[in-house]
């Protein structure tokens, strides 16, 4: 082991860097500590709903652009992964409106 | 990949440089958790459109409310939220054993590839506990794939498949985590001079917890 770390330089920690994924780490925290306050004290509807989806949002981006480092890479790539979520969305709306339909039909 | 060659860099179509800067292995990891983003959305979406054509749909707090080592005691959501936690400090760990690549701190690797298994074996756990549970029942009867006592015989189907599909995904990535951190402490990523496997992995590791993040969400708190 000693005679292979004379050969590979090992950089020191970039306490920046550090103090940046400790930052992440905290919203997240937070932002999850703040979901379990609105379970709790909201009651169920749109206004819940809309809350909790926005804060997934937000908790999905970060753990993409800055966990996964997507922000770092180039255009290209960026959008290769998010262009087809649009998908995503579409078989959402899709479904959800068929689900309100099938209920409509069966109550 | 750097094409310094003067007479080759005015076109992007000699070849000899990545268009997207990354390794092809990491370019295909994005590719593949792209499709296995679009396998989850369909268990999401389709768990959406059950719930939004059923009558009625059990509320997750009175469904997910027991702790281990306090039977009787209720509390909703507590032991998820923890499951939750820990999937997070995971992934934490998971971006410090990547800088520690970055840096070809060969220990640093091991030491945060160590906790990220612990965490993911630790996540396993409790879900093991929560599925035992869930299967068990508080004395109506329990779970199956047809039948539950908590309401439509689909909310117990939906858990077990997309609990299920996500905890399988936490068990390979432990797996992987475990043999990178084996390869890592037997000096092969050192000896070839990048960790770019670490990266890898490490992309794989994320996104588990970002299933999770929207599972949590549309499962347990909508």
């Amino acid at each position: 082991m000693t005679t292979e770390e004379n050969t590979v330089v090992v950089q020191p920690v970039d306490k920046a860097k550090i103090k940046h994924i400790v930052k992440v780490a905290i919203i997240l925290g937070i932002i999850t500590s703040f979901e379990f306050a609105i379970a709790f004290t909201l009651s169920a509807g749109g206004v819940k709903t809309s809350i909790f989806v926005i804060m997934t949002l937000v908790k999905a981006f970060y753990i993409i652009w800055e966990f996964m480092h997507l922000g770092d890479e180039v255009k290209g790539l960026k959008w290769t992964v998010i262009a087809p979520v649009l998908f995503v969305i579409w078989l959402l709306v899709a479904l959800l409106m068929e689900g309100s339909a099938i209920y409509a039909v069966k109550f | 990949m750097s094409a310094t060659s003067t007479t080759l860099a005015a076109s992007d179509w000699t070849g000899g440089k990545s268009p997207f800067n990354v390794s092809y292995g990491k370019l295909m990891m994005w590719l593949f958790l792209l499709s296995d983003a679009f396998t989850f959305s369909g268990f999401l979406i389709a768990y959406g459109l059950v719930r939004f054509s059923a009558d009625s749909w059990p509320v997750p707090e009175e469904v997910f409310n027991a702790m281990p080592f306090m039977h009787g005691v209720n509390a909703p959501l507590i032991f998820v939220g923890i499951m939750t936690f820990i999937l997070i400090l995971s992934s934490v760990t998971m971006v410090m054993a990547v800088d520690a690549g970055h840096r070809m701190d060969k220990k640093g690797v091991a030491k945060w590839m160590g906790w990220t298994i612990i965490g993911g074996a630790v996540f396993l756990g409790c879900q093991a506990w929560e599925w035992t549970h869930f299967i068990i029942g508080t004395g109506g009867g329990g779970a199956s794939l047809t039948w539950n006592e908590y309401g439509p015989a689909s909310f117990a189907a939906f858990f077990f498949f997309i609990t299920g599909f996500h905890g399988t995904h936490v068990l390979s990535g432990v797996v992987i985590n475990y043999l990178v951190y084996y390869n890592t402490i037997r000096g092969v990523y050192e000896k070839r001079g990048h960790y770019d496997m670490v990266e890898k992995v490490g992309l794989y590791w994320h996104f588990i917890d970002l299933v999770w993040v929207f599972v949590f969400t549309f499962f347990y708190l909508v």
